[in-house]
């Protein structure tokens, strides 16, 4: 599916890297601990985090994820979005809680990791 | 053969992954294997971030040449009294600020040890720890 579908499912908003809308997502990863992040293998990934910090970014770049989704209305700061924008990631803010962006993506046909 | 080095501060988690970032950028341009590139960088983040985490401050020393990179990190901080039990799974002494950051899981010193190929750990306590890893390029 692409990341286009993905913020219309999820009545989302777009606030860095809208030069990935059209990029494909096929495997998601929902956690709000970046030790948890950082063990993940699979390649491709969409995060799904209610932590928005600029360890959020760090991590995601360090395990080569471009795609972040940040739930529960959590917003990226300013010194986030410049960071996600020298790495190319595209950011993406739902009001949705965990359980409800989860929920929805999976329906939809997104796949988990394990 | 390349040589770099980076200081990192305790505490200061709006810097941690800086060093990360850069040897990122280096094997980008050398253009080393992407899977390799990941799995040298994630283990130099945790241990990076367990400097910021859990030490004063500390200094990466990285070289790299054709065949490997090894990477050797220094802190001064509380040390590590029993490292079997600090490589275990799930096993933390992080403060809260730090859980408040994403970490403090256990899952850190485990992680390092999947992603590289050789890991040892020496530490005094109350003197610091010393991480030294070697992951090899062509595999
Ligand atoms: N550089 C260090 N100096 C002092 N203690 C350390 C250091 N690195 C690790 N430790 C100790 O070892 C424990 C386990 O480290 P590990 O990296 O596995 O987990 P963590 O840092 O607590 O959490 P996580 O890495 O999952 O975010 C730490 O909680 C800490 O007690
Ligand atoms: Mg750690």
């Amino acid at each position: 599916m692409k990341i286009r579908e993905v913020v219309e499912l999820l009545n989302a908003k777009v606030v860095s890297g809208q030069a990935l809308l059209d990029a494909e997502v096929e495997y998601c990863f929902a956690s709000d601990l970046m030790s948890d992040v950082l063990t993940v293998e699979t390649d491709n990934l969409m995060l799904l985090t209610g932590l928005a910090n600029l360890q959020t970014i760090r991590t995601s770049e360090m395990s080569d994820i471009s795609k972040i989704i940040f739930v529960r209305k959590k917003k990226a700061t300013d010194e986030m979005i410049k960071l996600a924008a020298e790495n190319e990631m595209i950011l993406i803010e739902c009001d949705y809680s965990m359980f409800k962006t989860s929920g929805i993506l999976y329906k939809s046909g997104l796949k988990p990791v394990y | 053969m390349m040589h770099f080095e980076y200081h990192v501060e305790g505490g200061n988690f709006t810097k941690a992954g800086a060093a990360s970032s850069q040897l990122k950028k280096i094997l980008k341009q050398l253009n080393v294997d992407p899977k390799i590139i990941k799995r040298i960088v994630v283990a130099l983040y945790e241990a990076e971030v367990n400097i910021v985490a859990h030490a004063f401050e500390g200094d990466i020393f990285i070289d790299i040449d054709t065949e490997k990179i090894g990477i050797k990190l220094v802190d001064q901080g509380p040390g590590i009294a029993d490292i079997e039990l600090a490589m275990q799974k799930g096993y933390s002494t992080a403060s809260p600020s730090v859980r408040e950051m994403g970490f403090g899981a256990g899952m850190g010193l485990p992680n390092i040890k999947n992603n590289s190929d050789e890991l040892k750990i020496t530490s005094q306590v109350n003197i610091g720890t010393t991480v030294e890893l070697v992951t090899y390029l062509n595999q």
